[in-house]
């Protein structure tokens, strides 16, 4: 399968090592709808290919934003790309967020750094279909206050009345005014009925595994729970095999996984 | 391939030629067992005489030895460390060359000519290899084309087997050693003091119509009760057995067992077993451009789990013990390949055994996870 080209239209600088890509078809062109939770393969001319989830409203079909953080070889070439340069696209892949199914739930959605990109998408869905859901809340940890994204949406964010917004970070100088610690902490803190709550998460595994306890101590049962996952990947079509799971192809049956279906492969080490 | 099936023939040694004259003016390029390097690998023929006639192999773990037979046999071997996904599924692809002047972008197309391949010899357990990476590679939506069309445009003759290999397994497997489908003609060696013949099935129109400008009779019942027999005495003879009932749970419910242990002890994570392996389908990418960064192009190459860069994300491998990797290899290979592709990802041909350095049998490891009691759960 071979990539598209886009023009980049617009770099964001969302932190000292974040940026978002807006990239936009030409006229007359159109881009593949996409749903909350599934990725793209985005293509370094000659650098290489990595999976990146669409961060951008799934609404808004006349352009494509990713958020990346730069952590290497390809992430950095992504981001020095400037205005009007091609970016390679493949995609989308994979399975996306349980919206339709959680309709009239509560929605928690929890997400640890950069995974609040991929989550981006699904608070773009519930505020434009606002009366489809129950209560909605978010929580966010990242490293410090200078790490988190989307600044300016988060204080919109807050300020919706009915969506709950807490923010925690794990150091922070005498000016945050925020919570400092795990995103756990936060828990007892935000008003949902655990019996009828679909969480989403998304963040490092280490961030997983103590959540998903968390919220199983709250009384929660595996199958409310949704968790992305992030493996090696290559292909995005589950045929290089680098993304393997136990059974599953994170590729092409997830990245985005009913909890009970990888709560056994996430108690192992090296799975 | 279609399914018309006409009665079977029986063809002289010689015949075989005839056949693979046929194939080459037919545009085949003919791939078939040949002996290089001390082993029988699979390249191109340019005759039937480049068949390795007279040898057989002799496998144990950790081991493969040519030696001469005592009669004339043209298949008196079993499988080498080649097997037939190194032309489906090449080890080394360009998938695409794409050049950029400014802002501009342009795929370059592949004038390559499409190779047609005529692969002869192929044994049951490499039919049924073939089927399973078809499963891979032509998944609907995401479909491999390349191998689409290498793997539409080949002719297979097949061949039954007339030996069992000491690490051959294919009964267990229900793989072998009778070719039952996916190929166009299949033969079997009729090798006597006094006769030197082929049964030759017929399974495709494609293969009919070869067949009409090669000399045959019509089998009788006892050329077909010859070939019968060959093959029930092959069956007996299978160097190893596999018991795979209830083998996928024993897998998938004891990733912490032991055995995982001690045979990472003998593992060295070379990564032979994928290699030789003729279901192993795994790949890395590679990206390069030129020094200008005008032209850049996507290659694929064969990748092994047991590679520790394999499983590598920002940050570290997840699976940096061999351990983990054989455990994986195992793992997939037996169980997790049944819920991804609906059989088991092996055929029993006994190839990883062989080409093992250390000699690790995978007979022998199977059996052996879940046939102790496992360790108690932990709870932490
Ligand atoms: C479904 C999914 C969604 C994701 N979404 C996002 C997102 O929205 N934003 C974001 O920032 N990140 C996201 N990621 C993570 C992102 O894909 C990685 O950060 C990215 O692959 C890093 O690539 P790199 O080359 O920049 O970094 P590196 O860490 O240098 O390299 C990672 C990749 O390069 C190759 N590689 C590097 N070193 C080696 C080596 N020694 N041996 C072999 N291979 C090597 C591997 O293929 C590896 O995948 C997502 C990942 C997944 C699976």
């Amino acid at each position: 399968m071979l990539p598209r080209f886009l023009p980049v239209q617009r770099r964001i600088r969302e932190t000292a090592d974040v940026l978002s890509l807006i990239a936009e078809p030409p006229e007359g062109e159109k881009l593949p709808v996409f749903l909350p939770g599934q990725f793209n393969m985005l293509y370094a001319f000659g650098v290489g290919e990595v999976p990146i989830s669409i961060s951008g409203d799934p609404g808004e079909r006349g352009r494509l934003v990713h958020t990346i953080r730069d952590v290497g070889a390809v992430s950095h070439a992504l981001l020095q790309l400037k205005r009007n340069e091609p970016l390679g696209i493949r995609g989308p892949f994979g399975k996306p967020w349980p919206l339709d199914q959680a309709r009239g739930a509560d929605i928690l959605l929890i997400a640890g750094g950069i995974g609040l990109a991929p989550l981006r998408p699904v608070i773009y869905h519930l505020l434009a279909q606002r009366h489809s859901y129950g209560r909605i809340a978010l929580l966010y940890g990242a490293r410090s206050p200078a790490d988190l994204l989307y600044h300016r949406e988060l204080e919109r964010w807050r300020r919706v009345p009915d969506f709950q917004v807490r923010v925690t970070v794990d150091h922070a100088g005498r000016d945050w005014l925020g919570d400092v610690g795990v995103v756990t902490r936060l828990l007892p803190k935000i008003n949902l009925d655990p019996a009828d709550t679909v969480v989403m998460l998304c963040g490092p595994e280490i961030m997983i595994r103590f959540s998903t306890q968390a919220l199983l101590d709250m009384g929660m049962n595996t199958q409310q729970l949704y968790v992305s996952m992030e493996r090696n990947m290559q292909c995005a079509t589950g045929s290089c095999g680098h993304c393997q799971f136990g059974p599953h192809f994170i590729c092409k049956d997830g990245p985005v996984f009913r909890y009970d279906r990888v709560e056994a492969l996430l108690k192992r080490d090296e799975i | 391939m279609e399914t018309e099936s006409a009665f079977p023939v029986v063809i002289a040694e010689k015949a075989l030629h005839t056949l693979v004259c046929a194939l080459q003016k037919a545009g085949y390029r003919v791939i078939g067992p040949i002996l290089r390097d001390q082993a029988i690998v699979y390249d191109e023929l340019d005759s039937v005489a480049d068949l390795p006639q007279g040898w057989t192999d002799e496998q144990q773990p950790g081991s493969y030895r040519l030696k001469k037979r005592t009669d004339q046999a043209l298949f008196g071997y079993t499988v080498g460390p080649h097997s037939w996904k190194k032309f489906l599924h090449p080890p080394h692809l360009r998938l695409w060359s794409v050049s950029r002047s400014g802002n501009e972008v342009r795929f370059s197309h592949d004038k390559t000519p499409i190779q047609k391949y005529a692969f002869l010899g192929v044994r049951s357990c490499e039919l049924h290899a073939m089927a399973i990476q078809d499963k891979v590679f032509l998944q609907a939506g995401h479909e491999d084309a390349g191998y689409h069309q290498r793997r539409n445009d080949s002719f297979i003759i097949a061949l039954n087997c007339g030996e069992a290999g000491g690490t051959c397994f294919c009964t267990s497997m229900k793989t072998g050693p009778q070719a039952t489908s996916g190929f166009d003609l299949a033969l079997t060696e009729l090798l006597s003091a006094d006769r030197h013949e082929f049964l030759v099935e017929i399974s495709s129109q494609i293969g009919a119509n070869l067949m009409h400008d090669v000399a045959s009779r019509e089998a009788s019942a006892e050329d077909l009760a010859t070939a019968a027999n060959i093959l029930a005495r092959t069956a007996e003879n299978m160097g190893r057995h596999l018991d795979t009932k209830g083998l996928k749970e024993r897998l998938q419910d004891n990733p912490e067992h032991p055995r995982w242990d001690e045979v990472a002890a003998r593992c060295l994570g070379c990564s032979n077993c994928t290699m030789v392996c003729p279901t192993c389908f795994c790949t890395s990418v590679e990206d390069t451009a030129d020094l200008a960064g005008e032209t850049a192009e996507r290659w694929r190459r064969w990748d092994s789990c047991f590679n520790s860069e394999f499983s590598y994300i920002h940050g570290g491998s997840i699976r940096s013990s061999v351990k983990s990797r054989y455990r994986q290899w195992l793992t997939h290979k037996l169980a997790h390949w049944i819920d991804q592709f609906g059989s088991s990802g092996c055929v029993g041909c006994g190839r990883c055994i062989s080409w093992c350095p250390t000699g690790i049998d995978i007979t022998e490891e199977a059996a052996a996870i879940g046939s102790t009691a496992p360790p108690p759960e932990d709870t932490s």
